[in-house]
């Protein structure tokens, strides 16, 4: 039943973005297969925190991961585009179960710290070894689209097809992943991992799938930007796009697969505009470049201060619905942590 | 049912569109001849403006510095356009930021492509930036005219006919400067100092092909992304190198005298153009120059640096395209300094403006490209182009120079040379040229 | 052999201050559970203030001074405005707004004083010195740079032994609750720990700024590794914080002269993940027993 209404779901947004890709011009079918890689990116990100309540500031070196797996695997191997995709998630997947375990002991701030440290590694490897990973430059990918669709097809409108059905089959596993008996599982170590524990739950086992889940995701998100940029190259994975996915994870709701689309939307959308407003009221373009980047700051204190559970949350209390138990119920959260910070020399909960 | 409404507007509009412009078409087609009318003859181009694109690195770690390219080209448009335009048409210059990430870069191409539809992408920064572009915008039969890199790689026509490179080569660069230290530097032991990517791998490609292996002592490479450079710098020192050549940015020449005063070694640093611009070093070192109690300014530590130069001194105010540019500064872009990244903006620009000349009064895209095939005039440069329908790089050549007092001085003739291994470097036997009276081509 | 004493003593000086980076972090992370990523960029800020006060008055000392009361300052207000409401909040909170702060301050940098590279001048000389007629290596402003972050470790702890402030700071970090029953004003000391947090990272930009250049990004590599240095040492211990960055730095010191420079962050990943392995707190916190 899940299954049915998920890709019901899924269909009907597959038509909307048909329609979109064919009535609207060239560079927004580009800025829908952008959208798209970062829905991805996000949703996997989205889950890991929001459902199994793990940190991670490293997805970019996973998206780095797919990336350079599908530039390689096209450049040596010449596989075609539905065998790129799932090899590179499964590439980063791998990778992600390398991760997970060396980070499995390590909670909050340690987890959070070594991620981060990961994104800054990482794609230092690329030039480290830049016979093989092109070094600086890169490699470049190509993408054409079937002979079948003729030759005046738009390129730009194929990679948004391409991109948007690889996000909604995306969409559709991690809802059912979500809604089954490995996501309650996820939810309950995050809500609490002791008694989870003491439930038979294999926690270590959980976050480590849990990372391999959003590393797949976002090694996916690195193969799509790979296709729809042509080409892969270490300047493109810095530690900014990591922090620019958590962003989008929290902006758009934790926990939430439709926010990881308004997060992916405010990310893609947002610092262009208002760069724009800043230019047409005639400030210099250097001031005008830096100011998404306060804005960004500033909207992410805000959110946190003001509505942390993100525009999903908002829209869901718009609505007078409450959170279905997939969301991140930071309410939930913040019932169990009413009292001040202790330190580690004392035993949790004997307050 | 429902797909024929939702394709019938935007289909009535591209219709309409098609029949305004045969419409136009038909129009300056009956009036050409004496008059010739400017018309819209390709996209971005209407009867009265020009519209270009360009992505540039206006914030992270590429900002400091280039930020001011652009603007700087902006400012000489702005002066052509304040005496007649070209052909009577206004430019109009777009430059969108991709903070030296090379995916913003795609993004901000598609976009000012597709959404702007601008005529050609002029100027784009980086080199690992623009091979994201480049085969993009060759698909589309875009311009790709004068690319803000020294790579080798703009220099393919056969696979890139619409792009066209502008500075001096690094691979030349190399080559002149290791010409001159194998000349007057014989028997001394020389280190490499060079960032790790194409850029200082290109230009130690080109000293190579000139400076005896057995000289080379040391091969020293940097990244960006770490600042301590300590090791490099005193694994240098140890192998005993007396002349350093540095492929450097200005932020990494001006740690390496740093780090070089730290260690109490003092070799005979040759610099690249890239990073010797010594205003910019100047401003990087001047904090340091205050030390020791007496009052020296930063041009105290950039004393005696010998680099290259593809484009008149900053100084030289004789000079009369340094008269023009520093007009052309004062006048539109007066907040920036005026130093060598202002002086390449103006230059390319100026470069361009010859090339939208020589393009006619109604250019197609194919025109601007068959412009620059066909050969520009030397403007500025203190070498002439290579540009032919099967070379498309730019400068061919520079002078060797040493800074003195803040300033470059120029030594001896420019140096012509090519990318070849085994390519002479000569002195070049033409003469610089003189800007024209009115500052337009 | 020359070169490995030459890069031992290299390392020293960015070691310094990752060791202060560290402590600044384990300051506010022992008294607020918090790891403040904005920590770099608050460094920055400062050492921008630091920079406009020289520009204005010449002298290094004013602009040194100014540094570190901003920090202080700095330190106190970003506690109290946008920390205070999630403190009590899950761990997630708190590094969304950190990061956030991050990003805002070095908007607000780039907007004020532009991308442009600045000089930042050094408080001595750095040309290098001698023992005779053998060159050290290392220059006065080195020494300075090492003295003065020891002399700030040292202070702190002196402050955090003997005096009743630090006894309330200790008490509150042990123990908030029982603290405020024993009429600790609790809330204050959390900003104090901020304010002095913010107090020894202005310390820490002012000193490295001449050898990184000072822009708005300047501190993150350092920030990172200070970071990595801190939780390599152990969060939850000031010793440690010091020790690490100082064997971090000059390990990193190594690694970039026998391996690369392009190395350094992939070896700062692996330190870091080998010795949270071994350790998951760090290497000089007390271990804690498994929580059931």
């Amino acid at each position: 039943m899940t299954l049915a209404r998920h890709t019901g779901a899924a269909i009907a947004a597959a038509v909307v973005v048909w329609a979109l890709s064919v009535s609207l011009n060239s560079f927004r079918d580009y800025q829908i297969a952008d959208v798209a890689v970062y829905v991805v990116a996000i949703a996997g990100l989205t889950v890991l925190i929001g459902q199994s309540g793990q940190i991670s500031l490293g997805n970019g070196a996973f998206m780095a991961v797919g990336a350079y797996a599908t530039a390689l695997l096209q450049m040596h191997l010449s596989w075609p585009l539905w065998a790129l995709f799932p090899a590179s998630a499964a590439i980063a997947a791998v990778t992600g179960v390398a991760v997970g375990t060396a980070a499995a002991r390590l909670r909050g701030p340690y987890l959070a710290g070594a991620t981060l440290l990961l994104a800054v590694a990482l794609p230092s490897l690329a030039t480290q070894f830049p016979g093989v990973f092109g070094g600086d430059q890169g490699l470049s990918v190509s993408v054409t689209a079937p002979a079948a669709l003729g030759v005046d097809f738009p390129p730009t409108r194929w990679l948004a097809w391409i991109n948007a059905g690889t996000a909604l089959i995306v969409l559709i596993l991690l809802a059912n992943l979500a809604r089954s008996r490995i996501g309650r599982s996820w939810r309950a170590i995050r809500d609490d991992e002791t008694a989870a524990a003491l439930a038979g739950l294999n926690v270590a086992r959980l976050r480590i799938l849990a990372f391999v889940v959003s590393a797949a995701c976002a090694g996916l998100a690195g193969a799509m930007l790979a296709v729809y940029s042509s080409q892969v190259s270490p300047g493109a994975f810095t530690v900014t796009l990591s922090i620019a996915l958590l962003t989008g994870a929290v902006i758009g709701g934790l926990g939430s697969l439709a926010g990881a689309l308004w997060g992916a939307l405010v990310i893609v959308l947002v610092p262009t505009y208002v760069t724009d407003v800043a230019t047409s009221h005639g400030l210099s373009s250097t001031v005008a470049a830096n100011i998404p980047v306060a804005a960004y700051g500033v909207v992410l204190i805000a959110v946190m201060l003001v509505f942390p559970d993100g525009i999903q949350g908002g829209l869901r209390r718009f609505w007078g619905l409450t959170p279905p138990a997939a969301a991140v119920p930071l309410a939930r959260l913040n019932s169990l942590r009413r009292h001040p910070p202790a330190s580690e020399h004392q035993e949790e909960g004997t307050t | 049912m429902n797909r024929t409404h939702r394709v019938r507007p935007p289909a009535i509009a591209a219709a309409a569109v098609v029949v305004a412009m045969i419409a136009a078409g038909c129009g300056s087609s009956s009036s050409s001849g004496s008059s010739g009318a400017a018309t819209a003859s390709a996209p971005g181009i209407t009867a009265t403006q020009i519209l270009i694109g360009s992505h540039q690195p206006l914030t992270g770690p590429a900002a400091p510095g280039y930020s001011e390219i652009a603007p700087a080209a902006n400012a000489y448009f702005q002066y052509v356009n304040a005496h007649g335009g070209i052909y009577g048409r206004k430019i109009k210059y777009t430059y969108l930021d991709d903070a030296y990430d090379p995916s913003k870069t795609v993004s901000d191409v598609h976009q000012l492509v597709l959404q702007d539809n601008v005529y050609a992408i002029f100027n784009g920064l980086g080199t690992p930036t623009h091979l994201a572009a480049v085969s993009f915008l060759n698909s589309s039969k875009v311009p790709d005219v004068f690319v803000a890199s020294g790579c080798d790689c703009w220099n393919n026509p056969s696979t890139y006919p619409q792009t066209f490179g502008w500075q001096l080569d690094y691979i030349r660069e190399g080559k002149i400067l290791g010409s001159y230290i194998k000349q007057h530097f014989p028997g001394k032991k020389v280190g490499y100092f060079f960032q790790n990517d194409e850029f200082g791998q290109d230009g130690v490609k080109g000293l190579d092909y000139e400076i005896p292996k057995a000289q080379v002592v040391s091969r020293q490479s940097y990244v960006p992304t770490n600042v301590n450079i300590g090791p490099q710098v005193a694994a240098l020192k140890a192998a005993g190198a007396q002349v350093v050549v540095s492929f450097s940015i200005p932020a990494f020449t001006a740690l390496l005298k740093l780090t070089s005063l730290k260690l109490n070694y003092n070799p005979t640093l040759v610099v690249s153009d890239v990073g010797s611009d010594p205003i910019t070093l100047g401003g990087l070192l001047e904090a340091f120059a205050k030390q020791g109690g007496t009052t020296v300014n930063g041009s105290q530590l950039t004393q005696g640096i010998i680099t290259d130069g593809y484009l008149p001194t900053l100084g030289d105010s004789s000079n009369s395209w340094i008269a023009l540019f520093k007009q052309v500064h004062d006048t539109y872009d007066a907040k920036a300094p005026f130093d060598g990244n202002v002086l390449y903006g103006e230059a390319v620009g100026y470069a361009f403006v010859q090339a939208m000349l020589k393009a006619g009064k109604n250019p197609t895209r194919a025109d601007l490209v068959k412009a620059i095939n066909g050969g520009l005039p030397q403007g500025p440069a203190m070498a002439p182009y290579a540009y032919s329908a099967t070379d498309h790089n730019g400068i061919t050549g520079a002078f060797i120079g040493v800074i003195r007092s803040g300033a470059i001085v120029q030594q001896g003739p420019v140096l012509v040379t090519d990318t070849s291994p085994t390519g002479a470097v000569t002195p070049f036997v033409g003469s610089e040229q003189t800007a024209p009276a009115s500052g337009m081509p | 052999m020359r070169e490995f004493v030459q890069f031992t003593l290299g390392g020293i000086g960015f070691g310094m201050v990752y060791a202060a980076i560290a402590l600044s972090l384990v300051l506010i992370w022992r008294g607020t559970r918090i790891l403040n990523y904005a920590q770099g960029a608050m460094a920055m800020l400062t050492a921008y203030i630091a920079f406009t006060v020289i520009g204005h008055t010449g002298s290094y000392w004013a602009g040194f001074a100014a540094a570190l009361a901003a920090g202080l300052v700095l330190g106190a207000v970003i506690e109290r405005t946008v920390i205070r409401p999630v403190e009590s909040k899950p761990p997630l909170n708190a590094v969304v707004v950190t990061i956030g702060l991050l990003v805002f301050l070095e908007g607000l940098a780039g907007i004020i004083y532009g991308g442009q590279y600045r000089s930042f001048p050094a408080a001595f000389s750095i040309t290098g010195l001698h023992a005779g007629p053998v060159p050290l290596g290392i220059s006065l402003n080195d020494v300075f740079v090492a003295g003065a972050v020891l002399a700030a470790a040292a202070g702190l702890a002196v402050l955090f032994r003997y005096t009743s402030a630090g006894l309330r700071l200790r008490a509150t970090a042990f123990n908030a609750y029982a603290a405020r029953l024993l009429g600790v004003r609790v809330g204050r000391m959390l900003t104090l720990g901020w304010a002095l947090a913010g107090l020894i990272g202005a310390l820490a930009g002012v000193l490295v700024s001449p050898a990184t250049f000072l822009y708005p990004a300047s501190m993150d590599s350092i920030f990172v590794l200070g970071f990595t240095a801190a939780v390599i040492g152990g969060l939850d211990s000031p010793a440690g914080a010091v020790a690490g960055g100082l064997i971090l730095g000059v390990a990193l010191n190594y690694v970039g002269g026998y391996l690369g420079s392009n190395l350094v962050p992939i070896f700062g990943l692996a330190a870091l993940i080998v010795i949270l392995m071994i350790r998951p707190s760090g290497l000089f916190s007390p271990s804690t027993g498994r929580q059931v």
